[in-house]
């Protein structure tokens, strides 16, 4: 097992990882020293000034503008269509005594209140169902603190040197590395993006997990428009799954999968259809996390209590992995998609899971190990550096394996109240086969003051394993460690 | 009904099966729906429990259901291009026995339920109150009673109806491969839900039926049997009788629990019948070669089995190393690859074939667009050119069973009734027989698209677009076939006799063209659109196999099979992309339909055209991305290597 005491110490304060070189990360001063790799990391600064969040908080306002001498029935009417049944009961229980009978104002209330305590009973049960929708996101988002964070959500195209962020502002900015122009994709009903990602097989679908559905964007990669319409995107809802927080194409393209932590049912959607599936499976309350392995074979699924399962996608049926302590909470597949490396919110470890049998042959299936393996321990450790010491190890928020199974980032929480125990990327050295090995490589460092909050390896780098990683200091900044090897 | 095709070994040994464990499993669960209704009519009296004389019944209902989804599904639906056509379809022969015998059920059902509900529902004709019937022998109409029987009549009767409209009997596949329990039991909610929804409308329907003409089959039961109206009663077909809480619940429920067993029977089967089936890619015995996959492919009925077989190999082709090996594998001895060869072939037929559907409506829609102010006399003309090629095609095949298919119109719910060269797979504009008065004497003549004919590729010629479908109708033109003769006939010769029924029906077509052109409301612009994709989900899962296997041959071909063929798929798929990419340019074409938001009312095929853009799109850069710079050294036209150059450079 790997622990982080096996790990170089981090840099010294002021210098920035720039890239990996004879098995270690080589730190400097400056961009300049860069240059005789023979390829400039792009940059991308995101001042947060532009970037005004959008403050609609639901319903609060309603009231000031709405003409409240409609009468009951039209009120009814709009409260029905807005927030249901509570809606309704809260309208007519708030009567007048003129308008209706005072013992359908007091059964209202009293239904109210019926439905509040099973509702608060149910809650806990599942605690995050008492959470506003945004708190949720935030909650289980991939994106380390995703409320304060100016990218929301970040994702590089499979195949082409292009990506798409998604901002503050709800917006979406796509950057491609052959042209010049930026499409920004502004939709109505993209409100609080959890997750981005582009369609495999494909130039030009993007799907977007919004606040209350999902859209599919389709950019024309050839379209020279910086302003694509909102006729360009596909709205994809279902009742009850609000919101979306994670979502997963499958490597073959055909069906993309969306998860809520409210609902117990993960979605497959035919895209083209427009129609989706649920496969729902009690337990748990709700999925918050998704990832396809690469081959396709399996889909892990994560669910807002101390369970997990694992789908095979030949005929959708799952493993249930109770944990112990807590969530799990990110998880990434080996390339051959044989293993699992999880992490469960609460402990400091990665976990290891073992799929060995082949999943394209019939009958294949539960081949898995019974328990999953610690790998890493990532408890905190402090290291003596020029500056002083520095602390490092926590939970992790996300973790990413490069495409071709030789890197591991995992993206270190760390402890806003201590100044000397920062978040931090941690890398490893992996190895698939012949057996299954985890060796320390270092840590990767930002400018001093920012902070990392998102990762991601680019999915087809030619010469390596490229680490792009999303920063927050007061303004934006994205930078890119290039890892030779 | 026992025709050729059900005597084919799939439909023998397979769908029968199917269907009767999906009509055993309905029958199954039938006594739980009594339970719960026998519960649910009479959860306010603590009646004892006398539901099991009328579940006995209800049993035979279930098993006719059972029949008439196994004679009525079809994989491609019929989509009406006018209005005209849907009345036709409505109207149709077939589609009345369809109604007939289930408004007959739905009484059947509802006097199960009257039975089982009892109290005042339990007998036609009672003595009659006592104030009147001092005499005691005089009997009187139970009005609850008929009410509730015509209410069975009238929800028997609007299921089969909506069952038309809405194409019920249209069976799609589903995205994912799950077992059947769990598919049952996720659809399960939604199909309660539904039944108790459309039971609800029905109720609504059926009262404001009543409401108006409630006095005519009253006054009818009482002349026929003799029986008095009880005047102390409130009548029911006035606002008061009507308002009877107790009776709209007890009819409402009634109606759910007719409509839940049939949509549950419903359920079953399209579950059943769409399961996945794994055929053999070879056969070491030769009297099971006709059941293997290469085989199977080629087949062109029944068409359940062509679409299972397409889908069995999609899957293999994704999910199975060692049937892939199968089809890459040569033949022993000799050395050839059959296998490769004969499903490659079939896939890249039919994948011709869509694309070359596409240009002949695309240049209907164009000629259309200049023939539109001939409206006048556009009857005469294309009176003229059916005939012209149908004459041509009875000369050359005259056999006594095809002049009997001309008379018989053919069925509205497809599942042809003769089987002759009629291929829906190859028919150009709505696969299926639309309108019932079209001659079907058109269609039949369909041959198989040769790709080795000289009419392959190439439709410029103005004989071809002269006798071409016109964009309104639901008719189809006969596409170019290797069975016709390239040469024109261009003398009319006398319209056989048989040939009447067809005039009718062009004389129908081109009042419909004729009104569409006027009252652009009554027709259904995207439905041609529609129609024109209808069976997408054969190419959908043509390309994916296909592309599938081409991606993996990278790896597994040991012998290089796929290579041979690498030009000629790359070339029909390029061709099927211009085609597709024009044909989204027309109007209403990328249009959206509606959501359907029930299960039940599959509206997969509308949108099976987006379906079929994508899974193009996915299927080219699937063997772009696999072979990439490798391709430059594939041998195609200029024009092609420019497309595919836009498709490595991630630009479509």
């Amino acid at each position: 097992m790997n622990s982080l005491s096996l790990f170089p110490p981090p840099g010294p304060d002021g210098n920035i990882t720039l890239f990996e070189s004879n098995n270690e990360l080589v730190c400097g001063t400056s961009l300049g020293s860069r240059q005789k790799q023979g390829w400039e990391p792009p940059s991308l600064l995101f001042p947060r000034e532009s970037l005004k969040p959008h403050s609609r908080p639901e319903s609060s306002s309603k009231a000031a503008f709405l003409d409240h001498r409609d009468t009951l029935w039209m009120r009814s009417a709009r409260a029905w269509r807005d927030s249901g049944l509570s809606g309704l009961l809260d309208e007519i229980a708030n009567c007048t005594e003129e308008e209706v009978p005072r013992w359908l104002t007091v059964g209202c209330s009293w239904t109210l209140a019926l439905l509040r305590w099973v509702s608060s009973f149910h809650g806990s049960l599942f605690p995050h169902l008492t959470l506003s929708s945004e708190d949720m996101v935030a909650e289980f988002s991939q994106v380390l603190d995703w409320s304060d964070c100016a990218v929301r959500a970040f994702a590089w195209h499979p195949h082409t040197d292009k990506f798409a962020v998604s901002l503050l502002d709800d917006s979406i900015r796509i950057y491609n590395s052959k042209s010049a122009t930026a499409p920004t994709l502004k939709h109505r009903l993209q409100r609080n993006v959890a997750a981005l990602q582009w369609k495999p097989l494909c130039a030009s679908a993007l799907a977007v997990a919004c606040h209350n559905c999902l859209l599919v964007w389709h950019v024309d990669p050839t379209s020279l428009s910086t302003r694509p319409s909102s006729g360009c995107a596909q709205v994809l809802s279902h009742p009850g799954h609000c919101p979306v927080t994670s979502i997963a194409w499958s490597p073959n393209g055909s069906l993309l999968l969306s998860a809520s932590p409210v609902d117990t049912a993960m979605m497959v959607w035919d895209v083209a259809g427009e129609s989706c599936v649920p496969l729902q499976r009690v337990g748990g309350g709700g999925v918050t996390f998704l990832s396809w392995s690469p081959d396709g074979s399996r889909v892990l699924a994560s669910t807002p209590s101390a369970l997990f399962r694992v789908w095979e996608t030949r005929t959708w049926t799952c493993e249930r992995w109770p944990c112990l302590k807590g969530r799990c909470q990110t998880g990434c597949w080996s390339p051959d998609g044989t293993r699992l490396l999880f992490s469960v919110q609460g402990e400091m470890v990665i976990y290891a899971l073992t799929f060995t049998d082949a999943p394209g042959e019939p009958h294949g299936w539960s081949g898995s190990s019974k328990a999953a393996a610690i790998v890493a321990d990532l408890s905190e450790t402090s290291f003596s550096t020029s500056q002083g010491q520095v602390r490092v190890g926590g939970q992790v928020q996300t973790m990413a394996w490069d495409p071709r199974g030789e890197r591991l980032a995992v993206l270190l929480k760390g402890d806003p109240e201590a100044p000397d125990r920062p978040a931090m990327i941690a890398v490893f050295k992996t190895r698939i086969s012949p057996i299954f090995e985890l060796l320390p490589c270092g840590f990767v460092k930002g400018e001093s003051g920012a902070e990392p909050r998102l990762l991601q390896f680019h999915p087809h780098f030619p010469n390596g394993a490229l680490l792009t990683v999303v920063k927050n200091p007061s303004s934006q900044h994205f930078t890119a460690a290039l890892q030779p090897y | 009904m026992f025709n050729s095709e059900q005597n084919h070994w799939f439909v023998r040994k397979v769908i029968f099966w199917r269907a009767a464990a999906s009509v055993a499993w309905s029958v199954l669960l039938l006594p739980v729906t009594t339970a719960l209704f026998a519960f649910l009519s009479r959860f306010s009296l603590f009646h004892p429990i006398q539901w099991i004389s009328g579940g006995q019944y209800s049993f035979d209902f279930v098993l006719v259901v059972g029949v008439f989804n196994l004679e009525y599904y079809t994989v491609v639906p019929s989509v009406p291009c006018t209005k005209i056509a849907l009345l036709g379809k409505v109207l149709h022969p077939q589609q009345s026995v369809h109604s007939l015998v289930h408004s007959m059920m739905g009484i059947m059902v509802t006097w199960c339920a009257a039975t089982m509900i009892g109290g005042r529902y339990w007998i036609l004709a009672a003595p009659c109150s006592e104030e009147e019937g001092v005499t005691g022998q005089k009997m009187c109409l139970n009005e609850y009673y008929l009410f509730f029987l015509l209410a069975g009549a009238f929800m028997g009767y609007s299921y089969s109806l909506l069952g038309v409209v809405r194409n019920m009997n249209y069976v799609s596949f589903q995205t994912i491969q799950q077992c059947k329990y769990l598919r049952f039991k996720g659809m399960l909610p939604q199909v309660v839900r539904y039944s108790a929804v459309q039971s609800l409308y029905s109720v609504r329907n059926y009262c404001l039926f009543y409401f108006f003409f409630g006095y005519i089959p009253r006054a009818w039961i009482c002349t026929t049997l003799n029986v008095h109206e009880d005047s102390s009663l409130h009548r029911l077909d006035t606002v008061s009788g009507l308002l009877d809480f107790r009776l709209l619940y007890h009819l409402w429920l009634s109606g759910t629990f007719l409509l839940l067993t049939w949509h549950i029977t419903l359920l079953l089967f399209r579950i059943f019948i769409t399961e996945a089936y794994s055929f053999p890619v070879q056969s070491s015995f030769s009297e099971d070669v006709s059941q293997c996959l290469p085989k199977v492919l080629s087949e062109k009925q029944p068409l359940i089995l062509k679409f299972l077989a397409l889908q069995d190999l999609f899957l293999l082709s994704q999910q199975s190393l060692s049937r892939r090996m199968e089809v890459f594998s040569l033949s022993q001895p000799g050395g050839h690859p059959h296998n490769w060869n004969a499903i490659c072939k079939e896939c890249l037929s039919l994948l011709s074939d869509l694309s070359q559907r596409l240009v002949e409506y695309q240049e209907v829609v164009a000629s259309n667009g200049r023939a539109r102010p001939l409206s006048s006399h556009s009857d005469q003309r294309s009176t003229s050119s059916e005939t012209l090629v149908t004459s041509g095609t009875e000369e050359q095949l005259q056999t006594p069973q095809q002049s009997i298919g001309l008379k018989t119109p053919s069925s509205v719910f497809l599942r042809s009734t003769s089987l002759g060269l009629h291929t829906p797979m190859t028919a150009p504009f709505t696969p299926r027989q639309e309108s019932p008065f079209s001659s079907s004497s058109v269609n039949r003549f369909v041959g198989n698209v040769d790709p080795s004919s000289p009419w392959y590729g190439s439709v410029q010629s103005p004989h071809v677009m002269r006798r071409g479908p016109k964009l309104w109708t639901a008719s189809t033109g006969s596409p170019p076939g290797s069975s016709l003769p390239p040469s024109p006939t261009t003398i009319p010769s006398p319209v056989p006799a048989a040939q009447k029924p067809g005039l009718f029906s062009l004389w129908l077509q081109n009042r419909q063209e004729q009104v569409c052109s006027r009252y652009s409301d009554l027709c259904l612009p995207e439905a041609s659109s529609q129609a024109l994709f209808a069976d997408s989900q054969a190419h959908i899962w043509a390309l994916e196999g296909l592309s599938n296997l081409v991606a993996a041959s990278y790896k597994e071909d040991r012998f290089g099979v796929v290579q041979t063929m690498l030009p000629s798929i790359l070339s029909t798929m390029l061709l099927l992309q211009e085609a597709v990419d024009k044909h989204f340019k027309l109007p209403h074409a990328s249009s959206k339909p509606v959501r359907s938001t029930c299960c039940l009312e599959d509206s997969t095929f509308k949108t099976l055209r987006f379906a079929l853009r994508a899974a193009l799109k996915t299927a080219m850069y699937r063997i772009t991305v696999t072979f990439g710079e490798h391709l430059h050294s594939v041998q195609m036209s200029a024009e092609h290597r420019k497309r595919l150059q836009q498709f490595m450079e991630y630009k479509e």
